[in-house]
């Protein structure tokens, strides 16, 4: 029960807020997204007692072709769920102290998001699992499209087109799956037990994989990315960077790697070196970059780069990492794309040569924006260097020159997260900044939670293993060709 | 079974009549532009095709075809009355009724 | 065994408090100071770090040479495969490094509490320095190599943090940038071996480490290699060749600064970490003839470029990576606990020297420039004794500290290799003479400045000259810690790490020890040549009063050296801008044009084809009417056909 609830209850307070009109609807969403955080940690302390069995949820839907909604919550789920229910909260509330045009069905397309975002997560059944993953599309596509930047229309529709021609590719391949798994089912349980023809995993994989690879993204398929980000609106970007980009991770552990391992055998090494060369390729890119959010999308392509790569490595450390990092990574891109949008809110612009010297003028900004930073280059103690670090281990124990030329992230993305903040924070004050009023309260809550979290999960990262390792160690098992 | 009188006329006559009947309809179709004589004409071809099923029905000794028959005018009965009905609206917004002048549609 | 736990328990609290005290001192000063007084937060940030000191003093009575205490905290990293613990170990390695951190930590405090006191992020410096010394602390004391990579990295930020300290002025976050960036290169290579260590041994707890490797065979490829990367990172940390030039950058951070971090304590703990796994090191001898080599290459160099500076802090940074690349010759030589001396002499005059220098920036009101001092020895006679004393233990001068430690390290060198002993050697010779030429241009002749800063040159105040003073003790007697085996003494230092570098003893090669005349001879060399040197300086400097010559008018390779051998320049045109190039040839080229381009590509042709199609849409009904019959008597054609 609680699992219908958890699932559920988004998708009520997203029809609450649209019907609370303007004035009150940031507010509702704002509370009703926390309740949905309680009912996680509750959920989670369920977890703790009774293990995942506590969320196993059946029942038929359509009998041919036979489809079931099959809700399930293990470790893996679970974390991307807390994830997804804890930025929401820190998502509205970074609308807050903004002015936001209809703002009803802005709010409510958020919570819609994370309904669907939740669907994703905790479907157990492929088709079931499509249709949230597709439902996802649609606020996010309303979000940028109505509350976007200037020249939002054609760029919102190539990330309409191009994702969901990956999630096309997708369909089709599920539907295969349906044909060739003996049971001819979507569930996951079938899909997994399937053991299908090797000759067929080979470009079933692909199937799949372009799926995920436009989502997360890995080069070459990120072009929409930058754009996007910097068309989107800050709730938007958030939406997409923190959580939409796990949904494309979480697949390939979910659904890729154990439903297709021969597959993944046969691919898995070109899949990696792609990653690995996209945390290359991103992030020399990343240096150049004038504008900030550009800057920030790049280097989001090379982490996300280095978790797929940790992922495709197929050890425990890779998949721990990969966990880990897409934690870390969720809370420190929402957390760099709410600077971002500080930023902007009082200067108007983004370009980072015509900023400068804002320390001078905020420093509690100053000091935040600064751990934020240091979780996203990975320094020791934050919860960047965790995932990166067994990311890294991963990606060595598959190949160990493959892990020199990922470890170049390390400096590179140095390089350029310490050359933006330079040019944005310190130095003398820009020409261009009259005044810059220091963080507001909203502001202050937002990035002092994600910096508290950024510390606590560099510092304690134990729990998050231990929720992880039963349902890695599974999907490890199924991964792995005998 | 004894001859009726429909079978008195040897049945290729009926055939050759329709496909006359029917050529006229579709050449009234493909060259007249007036959007009426364009329905009469598909009136016409839809006769022609009646009268084969009518004959081939009583040659064959089947009711078959004049169900057919009887579907086929209820249909075009509806089919003139839409059409008829569109046509007049047209000729309100164009003051004509020539084809050719409705050529807003194109892609 | 409960004994042994008794025993143990007892460094758990103090142990705790050594790194818990300036981290609390960050906290408290980082969340609430802008609520305190300057001088409170000041004065509570010393006072921090004095805690700790006691504590490691306390620590230092009560362990045993011998022993070792691990004290684990937490599971950090750990989960079926990986198990990676947040302990501490302290051992007498640790305590020596605790020592120095803490007790040069509280005199550089103190010193600060005087030198930053009219700057208005007198708070935020405290507050970095804490940050700084918990990470420093964390680095010695880990048990295992990834607690080190903490405060590894941490020292690095902390280093970023304070070189920029003055964050308004682009050139000093340059500076920090490319401290942190150099640092980063070298940790890739730290983390590399790492990954080498715990795929291969499934542990990093150092002992462990220590072990498993012993049973290997000495200089398989497996311990090279991961000697090789570990020297990498000791290379960017502590600015070896290549990887050097972040260092003299880092003076634009305030003079406490260079001398903690850019002296004194983090630059030496890739010496540390050698030291630390002395036994891989000692089982991988190609590695240690690199580590040579770079020690040996770094300190003639550094020593060269130091003949030329002009800028009293730069002198004192090339000084610097000289003297670390004399440290690394003796990590070379199989030397650990000679390096180790060396690190701790260094600490005390370096650290003597460059919180004088800062003494005579203090007191020329921020002037650096050594063409515009002299004169100086009567205007401020505390911080001229104190300066030109660790001067002269820098040089090697008989019977100070610099001497013993130097001397043990060019002995070593004798017994192995004559060649290595002639450069570094020749090396001593070089730094005598730079350091003296500073001294003479400084305090020596007349004042160069203007009038008008003659007039306000004043000695500093007590929180400034007592941390001189006591430094300069240091300096003098610290070689009292490594008498050789000459003067019939123990070896005090040798003896208290004989613990730590003990189980490496077993795969060096054992070289016949010179004898004491041969010692004594080496000495004896070693004593005149710095004398030597210092009248040759004081010959040119004083005596005829030469000047440093205008950078200009250099000419050959003077004007090389001077430029420091174009080092950077070269660095920049050969990796920055080509990746500068390269950014933008992958943004405008792959990403725009190829990437994109496909993308759009297929966009443009599922376009065309609606574009073709549209054509048939004439909106001609007549047309539509025709294609249809056409269609049909074409479909007819082909059934009758067919």
């Amino acid at each position: 029960m609680i699992t219908l609830f958890l699932l559920g209850f988004p998708l009520l307070a997203s029809l609450l807020t649209l019907a609370s009109g303007n004035k009150l609807a940031s507010k509702l969403a704002l509370v009703l997204s926390v309740v949905q955080l309680a009912i996680t940690a509750y959920a989670y302390s369920i977890y703790k007692q009774q293990g995942a069995e506590a969320f196993y949820f059946f029942q038929e839907w359509i009998s041919n072709p036979k489809i079931s909604i099959h809700l399930g919550l293990d470790g893996l789920s679970l974390l991307m769920v807390a994830l997804t229910n804890f930025l929401t909260p820190l998502i509205i509330l970074s609308a807050f102290n903004r002015t936001i045009e209809r703002a009803a069905g802005y709010f409510s397309l958020i919570l819609l998001m994370q309904f669907a975002l939740n669907g994703v997560f905790m479907a157990m059944d492929g088709m079931l699992y499509y249709i949230f993953w597709e439902l996802a599309l649609i606020p996010i596509y309303f979000i940028a499209l109505r509350w976007g930047g200037p020249n939002r229309v054609p760029v919102t529709l190539k990330f309409f087109i191009y994702t969901l021609a990956g999630s096309l590719l997708m369909l089709f391949g599920f539907i295969m799956l349906y044909w060739y798994n003996p049971n001819q089912s979507f569930d996951i349980r079938d899909l997994y037990n399937a053991s299908i023809c090797a000759c067929k995993q080979g470009w079933l994989f692909w199937t799949f994989f372009l799926a995920f690879a436009i989502k997360i993204p890995i080069v070459p398929f990120h072009t929409w990315q930058a754009d996007t980000y910097k068309e989107a609106p800050t709730q938007g970007t958030m939406l997409l960077s923190g959580i939409m980009l796990k949904m494309g991770t979480y697949s390939l552990l979910r659904w890729l790697l154990p439903i297709l391992p021969a597959g993944v055998a046969e691919w898995g090494p070109l899949a990696i070196t792609l990653c690995v060369v996209g945390i290359v390729y991103a992030s020399v890119i990343a240096i150049m970059q004038q504008d900030l959010k550009k800057l920030l999308a790049y280097s989001s392509v090379a982490h996300v780069g280095l978790i797929s790569a940790g992922i495709f490595a197929l050890n425990m450390q890779g998949f721990q990492g990969s966990v880990v990092q897409m934690l870390a990574h969720g809370v420190n891109v929402v957390g760099l794309f709410f600077c971002a949008d500080i930023i902007f809110n009082r200067t108007n612009t983004l370009n980072i040569d015509s900023l400068g010297g804002i320390r001078n003028l905020a420093p509690k900004f100053n000091t935040l924006f600064m751990i934020v930073v240091l979780g996203s280059v990975a320094l020791p103690l934050t919860n960047g260097f965790i995932g990166e670090f067994l990311l890294l281990f991963g990606v060595y124990e598959y190949n160990t020159w493959l892990s020199v030329f990922a470890g170049l992230t390390i400096i590179l993305g140095a390089v350029y997260m310490l050359r933006m903040f330079q040019r944005t924070m310190l130095g003398n004050v820009s020409e261009n900044i009259t005044t810059f009023p220091d963080l507001m309260w909203n502001e202050k809550i937002v990035l002092g939670v994600i910096a508290a979290v950024i510390i606590l999960l560099g510092v304690y990262p134990k729990p998050v293993f231990d929720i992880a390792e039963p349902a890695l160690q599974l999907i490890l098992d199924k991964s792995i060709v005998k | 079974m004894g001859e009726t009188t429909l079978q008195a006329i040897p049945q290729n006559w009926y055939l050759l009549l329709s496909t006359f009947l029917f050529c006229i309809g579709v050449i009234g179709v493909l060259f007249r532009r007036n959007a009426i004589i364009i329905l009469m004409c598909v009136e016409l071809m839809l006769n022609a095709v009646n009268l084969l099923l009518v004959s081939f029905s009583a040659y064959a000794n089947n009711a078959d075809g004049q169900v057919f028959v009887f579907f086929i005018m209820v249909v075009a009965a509806a089919e003139v009355a839409v059409g008829l009905a569109l046509l007049v609206s047209i000729y309100r917004n164009v003051m004509s009724t020539d084809i050719d002048v409705l050529s807003k549609l194109k892609g | 065994m409960t004994e042994q736990i008794l025993h143990d328990s007892a460094f758990i609290m103090p142990g705790i408090l050594i790194p818990l005290l300036p981290l609390i001192g960050f906290l408290i000063n980082g969340l609430f100071g802008k609520y305190l007084p300057k001088a409170a937060a000041s004065w509570l940030a010393t006072s921090a770090i004095l805690g700790s000191f006691l504590c490691t003093v306390y620590v230092f009575m009560n362990l045993n040479a011998a022993d070792s205490v691990t004290i684990d905290l937490f599971q950090w990293i750990a989960f079926s495969k990986v198990n990676i613990g947040f302990s501490f170990l302290i051992d007498p390695l640790t305590v020596v490094m605790l020592l120095v951190i803490t007790g040069i930590g509280f005199l550089i405090h103190l010193y600060s509490i005087g030198y930053m006191h009219d700057d208005e992020g007198v708070t935020r410096f405290f507050t970095y320095l804490n940050l700084f010394i918990f990470f420093m602390l964390l680095l010695v004391m880990g048990s295992n190599y990834l607690v080190m990579f903490i405060g590894w990295e941490g020292v690095g930020l902390c280093s970023y943090l304070l070189i920029g300290f003055w964050f308004k002025n682009d050139a000093y976050n340059n500076a920090a940038k490319k401290a942190f960036v150099m640092n980063r290169i070298g940790d890739l290579g730290f983390l590399l071996g790492m990954f080498f260590i715990l795929f291969n041994f499934g542990t990093l707890e150092y002992g462990a480490v220590a072990e498993q490797a012993s049973k290997l065979t000495p200089n398989s490829m497996l311990l090279v290699a991961i000697t090789l990367l570990l020297f990498v990172g000791a290379m960017g940390k502590s600015a070896q060749l290549p990887l050097y030039t972040w260092l003299p950058d880092a003076m634009a951070g305030p003079t406490p600064v260079s001398a903690l971090i850019h002296a004194a304590t983090m630059v030496t703990a890739g010496i540390y970490m050698v030291v630390r796994s002395n036994v891989l090191f000692a089982m991988a001898p190609h590695t240690l003839d690199v580590i040579l080599i770079v020690g040996v290459a770094t300190s003639v160099f550094a020593a060269v470029i130091g003949l030329m500076q002009n800028d009293i802090k730069k002198v004192l940074a090339y000084s610097t990576v000289s003297q670390l690349g004399l440290m690394f010759a003796a990590l070379g030589l199989g030397a650990f606990s000679s390096g180790m001396f060396h690190v701790v002499t260094h600490a005390f005059f370096k650290a003597c020297l460059f919180l004088g220098s800062g003494s005579v920036i203090h007191a020329l009101h921020g002037e650096q420039d050594i063409r515009k001092m002299g004169g100086l020895k009567k205007l401020i006679p505390i911080t001229y004794l104190t300066f030109i004393t660790a001067s002269f233990a820098i040089s090697g001068f008989p019977l100070l500290s610099g001497f013993f430690s130097k001397d043990e390290i060019l002995a070593h060198a004798f017994e192995q290799n004559k060649l290595v002993w002639g450069i570094l050697s020749i090396s001593s010779m070089i730094t005598a003479f730079y350091m003296f030429r500073l001294v003479y241009l400084t305090f020596f002749g007349t004042f160069r400045g203007t009038d008008e800063t003659k007039k306000h040159i004043h000695e500093s105040p007590i929180t400034i000259t007592l941390p001189l003073i006591a430094l300069c003790i240091l300096s003098v007697f610290g070689g009292i810690l490594g008498l050789p085996s000459v003067f019939h003494a123990t070896h005090l230092f040798a003896t208290y790490l004989s613990s730590v570098t003990e189980p490496s003893k077993a795969f060096l090669y054992e070289h016949e020890a010179i004898s004491h005349s041969a010692e004594l001879m080496l000495m004896a060399f070693a004593g005149i040549a710095a004398i030597a040197s210092i009248w040759f300086a004081y010959q040119k400097y004083v005596t005829k009063g030469e000047q440093p010559a205008d950078e200009a008018s250099l000419t050959g390779l003077n004007k090389w050296i001077s430029n420091k051998f174009y080092v950077d320049e070269l660095y920049d045109k050969a990796v920055v801008k080509p990746m500068l190039v390269l950014s933008d040839l992958f943004m405008v080229v792959v990403d725009k044009l190829i990437i994109d381009l496909s993308v759009n590509a297929i966009a443009w042709f599922v376009g065309l084809t609606g574009r073709i199609t549209r054509l048939f849409q004439t909106g001609n009904t007549g047309f539509y009417i025709f294609a249809m019959v056409l269609s049909m008597v074409v479909l007819f054609v082909i059934r009758l056909l067919a």
